[in-house]
């Protein structure tokens, strides 16, 4: 098992967000989380990363049989969890050449591999630019400074491609993206999925999982996990609303 | 240190001292030097030092500097091996190196050297000897003695320094590096006067360090004056690196003809307590001035940057980026000054400062002041302070980034839209090298000072590589 979360209760500022989420993702298997706003998706995919503004007052994290708790943000991410952020932080003066070279780097360097040569590692990220379809110079820029909405979402993706995570976490990456974004998005998406990793997509829309599709969906509602199904569970909210999930509560 | 044996510096001691030195003093003065000399000693009486009740200086104590025992030495120090001290320059950078010894040119064999295209440059005292057509119209005359007490201080004192003239359309070659580097067996007060003028559409890069050799407290007062002419183009860099001990207050008055063109990058990187006074006056129309700042500062340093911009004519442009670093106890001030005249029609003048302060106990005291009596005019300011990013720092640990590391990147990050100005590239990779080394705390003072190192680089490790690719 990938991923495991049991009775997960976390909280910000002492206002408690999750209130017993539980969930088990297995490598190769693609999990949407759908549900309306607020109801604690994005907590969620932060939690999972560590960031440290959220308080986890129960249950926990399981990871390749490793507790999460124990190890911090920069320790998740070189054992393999990628957060795709629902808004990429603008980081002027890093370009994301640097930026991702630093990154590799040092998680090379976890795994007891040797830091990439200049030559190799630019030769990675033309063939990482390919999958993502991006075909300007968008690496020399600063991290996503005076990107466009989908050239942020685009670049999280290439960021993904560069670090080939284990478990991926996709917070709300089909939001502001116009129909072609979308598509690109979710074709890097797919070409980037292996038996051996997994993914939890968090969508607001349907919309989504048109092109990603998933083995399972979740609905996520006022901290808790309320409902679990296939595929076609998205399908079902897409036509009856959100309010269909509140009225069976 | 016994304390009945402190003799601090005050107003009283120096008089004596400037009464007891007379004449000593204006043994090199033309009569209009020495006339100089005279109302700039009548001024220091009646200016003394700062005291933290004048606006300028409210959040800078110098009682601290001020209160130390000093040697004033009034001649130039014997140094049998300058070569040690002032040899390799900035890899394929073309320089002129000038060594300044506890403020004092160093004149080698020729105290003053003049080029064939007409460049000069040497010791002050000298060209005042030789060229006094030269010197006297622009010395003391752009340095305000009435109001600023260092500067009254320094005309009343200063018998020497540096002297650079380049003739009417030249450009010259080479980077001129005026390296002054304090090194004397006690605590030691500089004075130094330095006067660069650039003759119409002249052009001139000029690197002005003051750096430390040994851990021995000193306090310098320098006063520079720049006269840029009709068309001339000036790239000056400031680029100080004192020990933790010492004291530098280093005022520079930029006077700037019609379509003269000035940068200026104040690159303060170690000290104890560092104050960079900063004038510009446009004296004629379509000048323009871009003036940068970078501060990087720690333990109990202080830094103090006082800008002051007199748009004295029209169509002008001035702009100013002021950023800082402050880390653990260290202080900063930061205060700008634009003045607009009443005729100084269609101005634009813009000031910008942003500082970092990476823990609770560093402080800025930023202070934007605009003072303008034209209506047509485009003016602006700035002022932010902060900490490092949360949601950055998150994003960069979230790829696997170490905290340190993550720091480090948006540290260097932050200071670099200020290197990246630096329009020679040798002398922005020597200076990020400077930055990022001390960002990680591995700056040293003395013979790695750099730009006059006596051995050879050493390539630095850094644990992440922030080059670009």
């Amino acid at each position: 098992m990938l991923l495991k979360i049991t009775n997960l209760h976390a909280s910000i500022k002492g206002k408690e967000i999750l209130k017993g989420i539980n969930l088990e993702v297995n490598k190769g298997e693609v999990h949407a989380i759908m549900g309306p706003n607020g109801t604690g998706k994005s907590t969620l995919a932060s939690v999972i990363a560590g960031r440290d503004v959220f308080d986890v007052t129960e249950g926990e994290i399981m990871y390749n049989a490793k507790n999460l708790m124990s190890l911090s943000v920069e320790e998740r991410a070189r054992e393999g969890i990628f957060l795709g952020f629902q808004y990429p932080v603008e980081i002027p003066g890093v370009s994301i050449t640097n930026f991702m070279r630093t990154a590799v780097n040092e998680i090379r360097k976890h795994r007891g591999l040797d830091p990439m040569s200049a030559g190799e590692f630019l030769k990675m990220m033309e063939a990482k630019k390919k999958l993502v379809e991006i075909t300007s110079n968008l690496t020399n820029r600063s991290v996503n400074e005076g990107f466009s909405g989908g050239e942020k979402k685009r670049n999280e993706i290439f960021q993904m491609a560069m670090l080939e995570p284990t478990l991926a976490i996709l917070d709300e990456t089909d939001s502001g993206l116009d129909i072609d974004a979308l598509r690109v998005v979710a074709n890097g998406v797919n070409k980037l999925r292996t038996p051996e990793n997994g993914f939890v997509v968090i969508t607001h829309y349907q919309r989504l999982l048109d092109y990603i599709v998933p083995d399972f969906v979740h609905v996520l509602f006022e901290g808790r996990i309320v409902k679990s199904g296939g595929k076609e569970l998205a399908l079902e909210l897409e036509e009856k609303g959100y309010d269909w999930i509140k009225q069976q509560l | 240190m016994d304390p009945a044996s402190v003799n601090p510096i005050t107003r009283e001691r120096l008089l004596d001292l400037y009464h007891q030195n007379h004449e000593k003093l204006i043994l090199d003065d033309t009569p209009a030097i020495r006339a100089k000399r005279e109302k700039a000693i009548n001024s220091f009486n009646k200016l003394g030092f700062p005291d933290k009740k004048m606006e300028d200086w409210r959040n800078t104590d110098l009682s601290g500097s001020l209160g130390l025992n000093y040697d004033y030495p009034l001649k130039a120090s014997e140094e049998d091996d300058l070569q040690k001290v002032f040899r390799c320059n900035i890899p394929h950078l073309d320089t002129a190196v000038i060594g300044q010894l506890n403020g004092w040119f160093v004149s080698k064999d020729v105290p003053l050297m003049e080029l064939g295209n007409g460049i000069i440059i040497g010791s002050l005292s000298e060209a005042m000897k030789k060229y006094p057509q030269l010197v006297e119209p622009h010395l003391g005359n752009y340095a305000d003695v009435d109001s600023n007490n260092f500067a009254a201080l320094n005309a009343a004192f200063a018998t020497d320094g540096t002297f650079i003239y380049i003739p009417d359309g030249v450009k010259s070659e080479k980077a001129v590096q005026l390296v002054n580097v304090i090194q004397y067996p006690e605590n030691i007060f500089i004075q130094s006067r330095n006067l660069i003028v650039l003759g119409k559409k002249a052009q001139l890069t000029v690197v002005h360090c003051d750096d430390s050799y040994d851990h021995q407290p000193s306090f310098s007062n320098i006063v520079t004056e720049i006269a840029v002419g009709e068309g001339a183009f000036l790239d000056h860099y400031k680029l100080q690196n004192l020990n933790n001990s010492s004291t530098l207050v280093s005022s520079t008055w930029f006077h700037l003809e019609r379509e003269a063109k000035l940068e200026s990058h104040y690159l303060s990187l170690n000290g104890a307590l560092l104050r960079n006074n900063t004038y510009v006056r446009f004296n004629g129309p379509f000048g323009s001035a871009n003036i940068y700042g970078l501060y990087l500062m720690d333990k109990k340093q202080h830094i103090d940057n006082y800008v002051a911009v007199d748009h004295a004519s029209p169509d002008c442009v001035s702009n100013e980026l002021f950023k800082g670093i402050l880390d653990e106890h260290a202080t900063g001030v930061f205060n700008g000054h634009i003045l607009v005249r009443r005729d100084a029609w269609r101005t634009n003048a813009f000031q910008n400062n942003r500082n970092l302060l990476l823990t609770d106990t560093a402080r800025i005291n930023s202070k934007p002041f605009l003072e303008i009596y034209n209506d047509d005019v485009k003016c602006s300011h700035g002022s932010t302070t902060g900490q490092l990013d949360e949601n950055a720092m998150f994003y960069l640990r979230q790829r696997g980034i170490g905290e340190d590391n993550a720091r480090m990147l948006l540290m260097f990050a932050f200071a670099d839209e200020v290197v990246s100005k630096i329009a020679i590239g040798p002398l922005r990779y020597r200076i990020e090298d400077m930055v990022k080394k001390r960002l990680q705390g591995e700056l040293q003072i003395c013979e790695q000072c750099v730009l006059h190192c006596s051995t050879p680089e050493h390539p630095v490790e850094f644990r992440i590589d922030l080059s670009k690719i």
